[in-house]
């Protein structure tokens, strides 16, 4: 096919996502880094305020601080422990066993429709002082707590409900048990390795490129969380699980502050990229991704 | 012996956690039958089922019954997974197949909007169908899925559109066959498998997308299921035997669809698999 009608035939293919891309991305971007800088209500025109917006959230913004220490102490545990968690019952997953299908069904399905608002109901029902929880530990004669209602307890409510729904990074992990070539394991045998060392010295490394990219995508979406913050303890008490992203949708179409919600968005993105840049950096000492000739580094 | 206890033990193990991590679920179902005083049992069944929190809870609302919250979602359904299965099957295939100018780096841009957040974007969009008049209307939520269905469907199907022999191509091409051709007479029938699993993420997440919902839809008349849920949560009085047996059959629609397509979804997922 001649150069020419390739390329139309190429931008024709990828113009639907191209389009979007310019329009609905590409665009907001660039007029929500202007908007950051000016005082915006969408009644009148933006009026430009220059750095006030970052000025404010800076020096005198006491909900920002809290938000963003909600935030990331959700972060610093829920993404570990999702991690882990996955990596483990990937593992237990990952061998044959009569009935396996049936145990991935059952583990799998609370990650199905664990991102929806009924999940977010029944959970402020479980956890509630009232709810079943409550119920059982009363068999072994602990007095609970209103697990949702008590700022201690309220954002570990919310974690455990997102390490519930490993599902989706469990799967991604399974995928990559699978590429581990069974030679490397019996090799090892040979050479005398238990579990322990096989587990450090093959699964692991070879696990590390799927490791990273679980990781990479579970620190950016953790600071997206809304729903779960919304639907079950609406950010309190006392603003204990106050999430960015509400603390951001509560100042943008609560209060349309519009231009402040940019500095806030943009504030989210500048750390969301540093954190994904840092990670990628020290990617260069953990991820180890094989080629057709061996180690690439 | 030796072979044949850590088999068992595993087993046990499995069918405990496997219990564990589904228990809340069963009990939702028991749960969505119980009246409010049997809430705190962790016990599954109710003394004595209450079916009427089906039928109240269908219509709690004084205006519209869920009949219609579901209508509408359905609707919304359609066109998302339309939208999404369709273009981005022609935004891979261009991707994987067609070797065009600047093709690496609109690639590699189309990966990265995987890590952009949405917050960046939602203030200017909102403000931008604002203007047109398209707030309180469900063409803010089913146009995007026009736009090629997402970065991660099109990059799932591109990564499965690579592990088709090229070789197919190529003797459609000496049969005479032009890039259209082979896309639609060849590469679209053999990415099924991949499609059926773009069309359950597509249905489930938008089912779930509350965020995108609740900033767009403001009038009672549009909401769909998970808005009507959140005004049911917002009651003055919470009924929670029948928001808990509404709230289940709002993810019934994603589990039917899940089982039933469970074999070309797990197909799906094992060849795209993550190949690097």
């Amino acid at each position: 096919m001649a150069y020419k009608e390739r390329n139309l035939a190429g931008y024709l293919f990828i113009s639907p996502w191209l389009l979007g891309f310019l329009l609905l991305t590409l665009w907001p971007i660039a007029q929500s880094f202007y908007l950051s800088f000016t005082d915006y209500s969408m009644l009148a025109d933006p009026v430009w305020t220059g750095m006030d917006n970052y000025r404010k959230i800076f020096s005198g913004d006491d909900v920002f601080q809290k938000s963003l220490t909600v935030t990331f102490t959700f972060v610093l545990v829920s993404v570990p422990l999702k991690l882990f968690f996955s990596l483990m019952v990937a593992m237990l997953l990952a061998k044959n066993l009569r009935g396996m299908n049936f145990y991935r069904t059952m583990i799998y399905f609370p990650s199905l429709i664990g991102g929806s608002i009924a999940v977010s109901v029944l959970w402020r029902n479980m956890f509630g002082a009232d709810g079943y929880i409550n119920g059982i530990l009363a068999w072994f004669g602990i007095e609970g707590t209103g697990w949702i209602s008590n700022p201690d307890t309220s954002l570990g409510t919310l974690i455990l409900l997102g390490t519930w729904q490993f599902g989706s990074t469990m799967v991604i992990f399974l995928a990559g048990l699978k590429q581990i070539p069974q030679e490397l394991y019996e090799a090892s045998a040979v050479d005398g390795a238990g579990r322990i060392r096989k587990f450090f010295h093959i699964t692991l490394p070879m696990l590390s490129p799927v490791m990273f990219f679980n990781l990479v995508l579970g620190i950016i979406n953790s600071f997206q969380m809304f729903t779960a913050a919304f639907i079950i303890t609406k950010g309190g008490p006392v603003q204990s699980t106050y999430m960015y992203a509400m603390f951001l949708y509560e100042k943008a179409f609560k209060h349309f502050q519009m231009g402040y919600a940019s500095a806030l968005a943009w504030i989210l993105l500048v750390i969301v990229a540093a954190l994904t840049a840092l990670n990628f950096l020290a990617s260069r000492y953990w991820v180890f991704y094989e080629t057709e000739g061996g180690r690439d580094r | 012996m030796t072979l044949i206890r850590p088999r068992w033990s595993s087993h046990l193990f499995l069918t405990v956690f496997s219990l564990i991590m589904i228990y809340p679920v069963i009990w939702w179902v028991g749960a969505s039958l119980k009246p409010l005083d049997e809430m705190r049992l962790p016990a599954i069944w109710p003394s004595a089922p209450m079916w009427s929190n089906y039928s109240e809870g269908w219509n709690f609302s004084a205006q519209y019954s869920f009949t219609h919250f579901f209508a509408n979602t359905l609707l919304m359904e359609i066109g998302n997974v339309f939208g999404g299965v369709v273009t981005a099957a022609l935004v891979a295939y261009g991707f994987a197949r067609v070797n065009f100018k600047l093709r690496g780096m609109w690639f590699a841009i189309l990966l990265l909007t995987m890590m952009l957040p949405t917050q960046v974007t939602i203030i200017p969009q909102y403000i931008l169908y604002n203007s047109i008049g398209l707030v309180d209307s469900y063409v803010p939520l089913v146009l995007p899925h026009f736009f090629g269905g997402g970065a991660f469907f099109v990059f799932l199907i591109v990564q499965f559109i690579r592990g088709i022999p090229r070789d197919l191509d190529e003797a459609a091409t000496i049969d005479g066959s032009s890039v259209y051709g082979i896309f639609l007479r060849i590469v679209f029938p053999l990415i099924k498998p991949a499609l059926v699993t773009v069309a359950i993420f597509t249905f489930v997440w938008s089912w779930d997308d509350f965020f995108a919902q609740i900033l767009y839809l403001s009038s009672v008349e549009k909401f769909t299921v998970a808005l009507a849920l959140r005004m049911f949560i917002d009651q003055f009085e919470i009924q929670w035997g029948q928001l808990l047996a509404m709230s289940l059959l709002s993810v019934l629609p994603s589990v039917v669809l899940f089982f039933l397509a469970q074999k070309h979804f797990v197909e799906g997922i094992a060849t795209t698999g993550l190949k690097g």
